[in-house]
């Protein structure tokens, strides 16, 4: 996903003068084209991301639209004050890339985990909150992002992710993106657990549950519509997400259906326990290890459905 | 106005504002009067027909707790009117004990120390960038410097030759609740900031015409910085290097007392 994140700026810059990009020490090869292609719009910070994140502030205020980049613990809670006062008070358009969100990084041990990145950053007023699923959804998140000129969050994976949408879909911030259509359950995979949400779907199938799947990409703002329907119109909302279950996705989605007076009860959670994670191995491992596989899931949702 | 008068107005207007609204930080706003009269009365290409130009300067606040001092320096500037700063520090109104960006004039939300920096860091290499020739000055206090940010942003100035930054520290010699030099030891300030790549004058901060030259004096390719040698609470004797006024609000008779003093 780093790798698309790098080829889609490269070439978004090329129709955006504007589009300015701060690493913070990281990515030393991975933007040698945008370099090249575009001298002096690359900048980087160093190790010190909350001068990043003041400095992309102060770009955008000048009407340039500056792309902070590095591990996402350090772009995020790292920064939190800086994303907050400079960035969110004032509405400025900066986007904000984590790499290395989730258990992305679950080998470097909690560190460098990202489980309260979504939290953190749906609760600073003016921001959006994106996960894109694949390499495909992070280059149309970042043009997005660019277009509505908003305080924008994008929390992406490492490198490697598997290829999930075939062709472009329709991509909008706050609209989330259906894979398939079901009609017992529902099943949204947030970001990189896109994966794991179709691999449940179709365990699901195999056992006469018919599960729509819905690519939730967008954290904040939540899609109103979609929410409506889903609770309107099926039995479970199972919500999978690399991130801690406390104020995650699926708590924003219990918040959504306690505002709107819905069945709160048809939510089923799936992410992260409260606690550091050690000796989790590595990405897969570490989903094994928290019952985040599809096939794990899958057990959890059927024993359920038979009750 | 000349800048002196105009220090003196500044002091009269906060003196009040502090007095009637009951805010606190009236020491930390007086000792930064003189410098920011000699930027609003003479330095800073602003004025509100240019308020929203891209190649405006920018000023900011970084010491976000003497906004009483820039309110009434925007009211110069007729950026606000007087009937706007007689608000200041009451419900609904935008003239808040910390700026608040909506309200014009206010470049960024300062009052968490260590913010402006970084964000003069960004707007001036975007004046690089987008081949605008503004320059940006950002007002910090010495307790300020305690904050890791500050040198983060200290670093990238350099680093980039962001000559046409200036950062100015109004080095009264205290914060909160003690000696600036005794809570984290600041000394030797000048030699720390020189060390760090940036061009440092030392210059007394209530000296009208040091102000000045060390703001117009040729920069190099650096980023630069006055340290100017401030008295908190300056201009009125009773104030004057006594920290209790960081907090304290004065009484009616007080801001009469302060007033003639100053006014004298």
């Amino acid at each position: 996903m780093r790798n698309a994140f790098a080829a889609a700026i490269t070439e978004l810059a090329q129709n955006n003068p504007d589009l300015i990009l701060l690493a913070g020490d990281i990515g030393n090869r991975l933007f040698d084209p945008f370099k090249e292609q575009h001298p002096n719009r690359f900048y980087n910070c160093g190790v010190a991301e909350a001068g990043m994140t003041g400095i992309a502030a102060g770009l955008a205020s000048t009407g340039l639209q500056p792309i902070t980049y590095t591990i996402t613990p350090f772009n995020t809670l790292r920064c939190l004050e800086q994303i907050r006062l400079d960035i969110c008070y004032p509405n400025l358009p900066v986007i904000i890339v984590g790499t290395g969100s989730g258990l992305s990084y679950a080998g470097l041990g909690a560190t460098h985990h990202s489980m309260e990145d979504i939290a953190a950053l749906r609760l600073m007023p003016n921001m959006n909150v994106v996960a894109p699923a694949d390499a495909v959804e992070v280059k149309l998140a970042i043009k997005s992002a660019l277009e509505i000129r908003q305080p924008t969050y994008i929390r992406i994976g490492k490198k490697g992710e598997p290829r999930i949408h075939k062709a472009e879909p329709e991509f909008s911030i706050g609209k989330g993106i259906l894979m398939r259509e079901g009609t017992d359950v529902a099943v949204l995979g947030v970001g990189t657990m896109l994966g794991e949400a179709i691999a449940l779907a179709e365990t699901l199938g195999k056992h006469g549950v018919s599960a729509k799947t819905v690519s939730l990409h967008t954290i904040k703002p939540l899609d109103d519509e979609l929410m409506s329907g889903l609770y309107r119109d099926f039995e479970r909302i199972i919500v999978l997400e690399e991130h801690a279950l406390t104020a995650g996705t699926g708590s924003a989605i219990l918040e959504w259906g306690n505002l709107n007076e819905a069945d709160t009860r048809k939510v089923m959670r799936f992410g992260g326990p409260d606690k550091f994670l050690t000796g989790i191995g590595n990405q897969m491992e570490a989903r094994a290890a928290l019952g985040l596989e599809a096939a794990q899931i899958a057990k959890t949702v059927l024993a359920t459905m038979n009750q | 106005m000349e800048t002196e008068k105009l220090a003196a107005q500044l002091r009269v207007d906060i003196i009040e504002m502090t007095h009637r609204a009951g805010t606190a930080h009236l020491a930390s706003a007086l000792s930064c009067a003189d410098i920011v009269s000699v930027l609003f009365g003479s330095t800073l290409n602003l004025d509100p027909s240019t308020l929203n130009e891209v190649n405006r300067d920018r000023f900011i606040l970084s010491k976000g707790h003497a906004a009483a001092t820039l309110y009434a320096a925007l009211v110069h500037k007729k950026i606000l009117s007087r009937q706007q700063l007689e608000t200041y520090g009451t419900r609904g109104s935008l003239l808040e004990e910390h700026p608040a960006p909506k309200l014009d004039g206010v470049e960024a939300a300062t009052g968490s120390l260590g913010h402006g920096l970084p964000i003069g860091n960004g707007m001036a290499l975007g004046s690089k960038i987008r081949n605008e020739n503004f320059s940006v000055f950002v007002l910090m206090s010495d307790g300020e410097c305690n904050e890791g940010s500050v040198w983060e942003a200290a670093l990238f100035a350099a680093s980039q030759k962001l000559h046409n930054l200036t950062a100015i520290v109004d080095y009264n010699k205290w914060q909160a609740t003690g000696r600036s030099e005794e809570v984290l030891q600041l000394k030797p300030l000048a030699d720390k900031w020189r060390s760090f790549g940036w061009q440092v004058e030392e210059i007394d901060g209530h000296n009208h015409r040091e102000i000045e030259a060390a703001l117009n004096s040729p920069s190099s390719d650096k980023p630069k910085i006055l340290i100017a040698h401030t008295v908190k609470g300056k201009g009125v004797s009773f104030m004057e290097d006594d920290n209790n006024w960081h907090y304290r609000t004065p009484t009616a008779s007080e801001v009469e007392i302060a007033r003639k003093e100053i006014e004298a």
